[in-house]
């Protein structure tokens, strides 16, 4: 009989997962549902070239429409999946059809953290996310707004920079350093520079007390009490993963749907990936939740082969990268705060990679236009290496091209299963 | 020698002057990636077909096959086929010749595939 696949959210994660799901040669049925009305598409251009008007929209999708009638995938776009009953696997779309399915991928990613403060429901006060949202946030730009950036995570620094090689006035508020957190504190004061030479108003400290406006959002009144003029207002304060699907059937949810390596929920035939899924990382050998492009595509993608019954783990040494003004800002593993940090090249030149590691063992990379380091600490990473201090900091020493087999390995984190806080029931045969 | 006449050759360089391993860029119109892998000359358009970057100038070789240096795209170098996402598109690929210790790219009609 044939089989019937579900993937819930047509964005990358779910995108792929369609496609790898074809190549690999599942024939049966294929649904893909969709609460946006556009085709899958990739999202970091939505923060820097569409802004710039050097990508239009069409430039951002996976695949054009003709791909998903050649490779008989049935769209359900402009729907949202309400309920699922899970025992059964029968999804309620918000149009009151069902979709009774054999395997069910759950991509349905993360959305904006909302801010709330008196007057947050004026007009001109807006997320960016979504196609759309980057379409009416360039017309403002086009239009001279004067912008105040709320929270300083890469969207709103990204699209601070774009505002500013527009020509747009910018003011960021940031209650801490911006991109202090993603980063390490000393890159973010040093990005923090770079947004001032840029002539971005950046204010530290403070907050939303209150929006002032007349329909629309006219000023901006700051907790320390300044007023700042915006036409333009864009509120990055982070996102939250969008369980509630998971929720209603029942899955284990965490910071996101608790998944196993192979991409599987506590509900067997259901499967979950992307900025949803929280997921052990063999190589970190911890339990993450990725909100970057490269764990959508790849980890949709390796959902997708289980599916198809791979035994194999999703296993990529997280990476992501930001672009703003001239500096591509690149991040490889999981660095933290109490990292061994070592430092090639010059923080203040803006021409550097930091490397991090734990315990000897490489687990992490940071750096500003320097993405071939980047790449060799990444395969580095994924083998655990333990490279000499000395050697990474050498400026002599092309990493790329140094023999990975002179640094030596160790074993994979000591990743037990009992660190799963979550529940399976294997599936009957 | 035999070559195929209603495509123009152009000079790229001297086989020693591309190890093995290495990739160079050939500043045509499109750009086209002249490799040599492990002795063996191919060229392939130097624009991936997911963004814009130049394999040649920000690209990784390894394996016989080239990774996009911005999202990490891989294609074959032989064929130019796609072997990993986010690219969908095959590169195009153009015959090369060496003769006398020259390396020759004929641009014009790309191989098909």
């Amino acid at each position: 009989m044939t089989q019937t696949f579900a993937v819930v959210g047509a964005n990358l994660a779910g995108g792929r997962a369609v496609e790898t799901l074809r190549s690999e040669g599942f024939t049966g049925r294929l649904v893909l549902v969709g609460a946006e009305p556009d085709l899958p598409y990739e999202r970091p251009p939505l923060s820097k070239e569409l802004l710039l008007g050097t990508k239009v929209s069409a430039d951002t999708l996976l695949q054009p429409r003709s791909f998903y009638d050649e490779q008989d995938i049935e769209l359900r776009l402009g729907r949202r999946a309400v309920r699922l009953l899970p025992a059964s696997r029968e999804l309620e779309l918000d149009d009151g059809g069902w979709i009774v399915a054999d395997k069910v991928l759950l991509c349905t990613g993360s959305r904006p953290r909302m801010l709330r403060a008196p007057g947050s429901d004026l007009a001109g006060i807006t997320y960016l996310r979504t196609l759309e949202d980057a379409a009416r946030i360039r017309a403002a730009l086009l239009a001279g707004a004067s912008v105040v950036v709320v929270g300083c995570g890469f969207v709103g620094t990204e699209l601070a920079a774009c505002a500013r090689l527009m020509g747009n006035p910018v003011t960021m508020l940031e209650l801490d350093v911006p991109l202090g957190r993603a980063l390490r504190r000393e890159v973010g004061e040093r990005l923090t520079d770079l947004h001032r030479e840029n002539g971005v108003n950046v204010r530290i400290g403070a907050g939303v007390a209150r929006f002032e406006g007349d329909g629309r959002v006219r000023r901006v009144v700051t907790t320390d009490g300044c007023t700042i003029d915006a036409d333009l207002v864009v509120v990055g304060v982070g996102a939250e993963p969008a369980t509630e699907l998971a929720d209603s059937a029942g899955i284990a949810t965490g910071n996101g749907i608790l998944v196993d390596e192979r991409c599987r929920t506590s509900q067997p035939g259901v499967y979950a990936a992307g900025d949803v899924a929280n997921h052990p990382n063999p190589i970190l050998g911890e339990r993450i939740r990725v909100e970057h492009w490269q764990n959508a595509q790849n980890q949709g993608m390796a959902a997708a082969r289980s599916m198809l019954g791979s035994e194999a783990a999703y296993h990529d040494v997280p990476w992501f990268w930001s672009h703003q003004y001239d500096v591509n800002l690149q991040v490889a593993g999981h660095p933290r705060d109490d990292d061994q940090v070592v430092w090639r090249g010059s923080l203040n030149g803006l021409d550097f990679t930091a490397f991090f590691l734990r315990g000897g063992v490489l687990v992490g990379a940071m750096s500003a236009n320097r993405p071939r380091e980047v790449r060799a600490a990444t395969k580095l990473i994924a083998r655990r290496g333990r490279p000499d201090p000395e050697w990474l900091t050498d400026p002599t020493v092309d990493l790329l091209r140094s023999a990975p087999e002179e640094v030596s390995a160790s074993p994979m984190a000591p990743y037990q299963s009992s660190d799963i806080p979550m529940q399976r029931v294997e599936a009957q045969p | 020698m035999t070559i195929h006449d209603e495509r123009s050759l152009i000079r790229a360089c001297a086989v020693d002057e591309l190890p093995p391993g290495e990739v160079m860029r050939v500043s045509v119109n499109p750009a086209i990636a002249l490799f040599n892998v492990d002795g063996e000359f191919h060229a392939t358009s130097d624009m991936c077909t997911h963004d814009k970057s130049s394999l040649s100038e920000e690209g990784f070789v390894e394996n016989g096959r080239v990774e996009c240096g911005w999202h990490y795209a891989t294609f074959c170098i032989k064929t130019g086929d796609v072997k990993s996402p986010p690219a969908s598109e095959a590169l195009a690929s153009y015959p090369v010749h060496v003769l006398d210790g020259v390396v020759y790219v004929a641009i014009g009609a790309p191989d098909a595939g």
